[in-house]
């Protein structure tokens, strides 16, 4: 009983353990694999990501010079980023927004194998 | 870690697992594996942390005994073996038809490498 | 007369849907008829359109809360047909990895039986500590639950020591938090009332019903697959945790102490840990059969792996515990009344989706 007591007190007076969520956000810690990215215009277009992918959720496509991940489908192991020849594949820490929409497949485009000539969608 | 099996026939295994169970083995669990022609059973034991294994070879399209009789626990894994990969086992002493794991409408193993239709009988699609 | 009444599988109690037919009579079940696979995914089949490399990240699907096990048991078995001695620091970083999962499993699973023998704030606690083992899981591993450290041959991820020192000073919280929650769990009349007595495993049954794990060492057999020496397991001293009565009490007894456990052998892993390679080169492809074993939070797994030196493998088995639990459960249902359902089938710490993979 008495044990109860003082943890009720302890509880009583200490502070929350939860956070009022999307006002007060917990730093993500580093090294973290929160999301995919790629650095475009390092590609070489190997296709190496894609072969290597457990969840085949990499798509390169060589002709179109397009390299795109499907998000819902990523597991975030974090295969390509390691076997990535130029290292242009990186996993920041910060895990994505929620969104409305599903569409946002990360889509992007690129002229020109090495150069800077970059284009977006 | 080598990995050595017995082999077993089929009138034999129910002597050999009771063999095993009055030795004081654990039922750890059973493996099916496509051969192509056949399938292999494998048979886990467990005593004392050291594993033995067991190994049947039946063609496929024939039945294979049960050993639920022996140890009750194997009933699950006969069921699922019998869902996954369409072997039959003979008194099992609780049989889900086939229907453990799998719907009603699924219409073929879905282990096996060259899937049966099971409409048709088991040997012939192999 | 008989009434059939159907327990899941949707349950308040049951994270994941297990469907239970118990026949009836009057309160008192008289017998119990489980349907499995509606979290049936086929797994075992991606080994045949999935390279072996691949298969690490998927085994660790097999079940979310002890992913790392299932890693290291696959990598144990690949690594074991191909000879490649893991260097020893990849072996202390897979086991207190392990434990790490160990304690949070057991912590949810403590939260889950909590809240459905009705003690919610017992649930809060157990998950509020538990999230301290996710904090050092994402910070030293990427992710909180699937942590996909392990690969063929050794880790991706290494340690820094202020990260041990860190994961030294969680597991000196986590025991001081236990400390205070352990009075409440095992002197609370209520909680003895809904457990003690309830579900009852003898030996001899656990023993032939091949239970596995807590359920075994609940009733008495002191059968611990850590104590055959995988992975650091061989480097450190422990003893199976083991309570005689075989009842529901007795299963959260031996989690409860298991948690004790897994904090000591943390720090003695943390406290002796080499350095060195993490990764051991891997050349060439497999061949041939093995069988591999460890514990997992829930009991033993068995991974079965025959390859023929093709970069897929031809069969990969996996025997989860919560899949040898089952006949178990069954055995103890008969006798028990309807209101114990829950508490024995959560007793068993049932994980749907590892049974059924």
């Amino acid at each position: 009983m008495l044990d109860m007591t003082a943890t009720v007190l302890r509880n009583f007076l200490s502070k929350t353990h939860t956070r009022l969520y999307p006002f007060q956000v917990r730093e993500t810690f580093e090294n973290v694999r929160g999301n995919l990215d790629i650095r475009i215009e390092e590609c070489i277009m190997c296709g190496m990501c894609q072969k290597k992918c457990p969840s085949q959720c990499i798509t390169v496509n060589k002709e179109a010079k397009t390299w795109e991940v499907d998000p819902y489908a990523c597991v975030y192991c974090g295969i390509c980023e390691e076997c990535c020849p130029t290292h242009c594949l990186f996993m920041p820490k910060d895990y994505r927004k929620p969104a409305r929409t599903k569409e946002l497949n990360q889509q992007l485009q690129l002229k020109g194998p090495e150069k800077k000539k970059k284009a977006k969608e | 870690m080598a990995f050595e099996t017995k082999n077993v026939e089929k009138n034999q295994l129910a002597a050999e697992v009771q063999a095993l169970k009055n030795g004081g083995q654990r039922l750890l669990t059973m493996t099916c594996v496509d051969l192509g022609e056949s399938f292999d059973l494998l048979y886990h034991f467990d005593l004392d942390l050291q594993m033995t294994h067991l190994r049947l070879t039946v063609p496929k399209g024939e039945s294979v005994p049960s050993i639920s009789g022996i140890y009750f626990a194997a009933l699950v894994i006969e069921n699922e073996t019998q869902d996954l990969f369409g072997i039959k086992f003979e008194g099992l002493a609780l049989d889900f038809g086939g229907h453990f794991y799998l719907e009603e409408e699924v219409k073929k193993y879905p282990f096996c490498k060259v899937t049966v239709g099971k409409t048709e009988k088991a040997g012939e699609g192999a | 007369m008989a009434t059939i009444v159907p327990f899941g599988p949707q349950h308040p109690v049951l994270p994941e849907p297990l469907h239970l037919r118990l026949v009836l009579e009057d309160e008192i079940v008289k017998e119990a008829l489980p349907t499995l696979g509606y979290v049936h995914r086929g797994l075992e089949t991606l080994a045949s359109i999935r390279d072996m490399d691949q298969m690490v990240q998927i085994v660790e699907r097999v079940c979310g809360i002890c992913s790392c096990i299932h890693a290291h048991t696959y990598c144990m078995c690949i690594e074991g047909l191909m000879g490649i001695e893991v260097p020893k620091r990849a072996d202390y970083l897979r086991v207190i990895w392990s434990e790490l999962h160990r304690m949070h499993s057991h912590l949810l699973w403590l939260g889950l039986l909590a809240d459905a023998f009705g003690m919610e704030s017992m649930f809060m606690h157990a998950w509020r500590i538990r999230e301290r083992v996710m904090d050092v899981l994402e910070a030293t591993a990427g992710n909180r639950v699937i942590i996909s450290v392990n690969k063929i041959g050794g880790v991706r991820r290494d340690m820094s020591p202020d990260q041990l020192r860190w994961v030294l000073q969680v597991a000196d919280e986590l025991e001081k938090e236990l400390d205070l929650i352990k009075p409440v769990l095992t002197n609370d009349y209520s909680v003895k009332k809904r457990t003690v007595g309830v579900g009852v495993l003898t030996y001899q049954q656990a023993y032939e019903l091949g239970a596995a794990g807590p359920q075994l060492r609940g009733s008495g057999v002191a059968q611990d697959i850590r104590m055959t020496g995988y992975g650091a397991y061989k480097y450190i001293d422990f003893a199976p945790v083991v309570e005689k009565d075989g009842d529901s009490w007795a299963r959260t007894m031996v989690r409860f102490r298991e948690l004790y456990q897994s904090i000591d052998i943390v720090r003695q892993l943390v406290s002796s840990i080499p350095d060195g390679e993490l990764a051991a080169k891997v050349k060439g492809k497999p061949m041939g059969e093995i069988a591999c074993r460890s514990e997992q939070p829930r009991g033993e797994l068995m991974y079965y792996v025959k390859a023929t030196g093709d970069k897929y493998l031809d069969r990969v088995r996996i025997r989860t515990p919560t899949f040898a639990n089952v006949p178990p459960l069954l055995v103890m249902l008969p006798g028990c009344e309807m209101a114990d359902v829950p508490i024995i089938a959560l007793s068993i710490d049932p994980c749907i989706s590892c049974t059924e993979r």
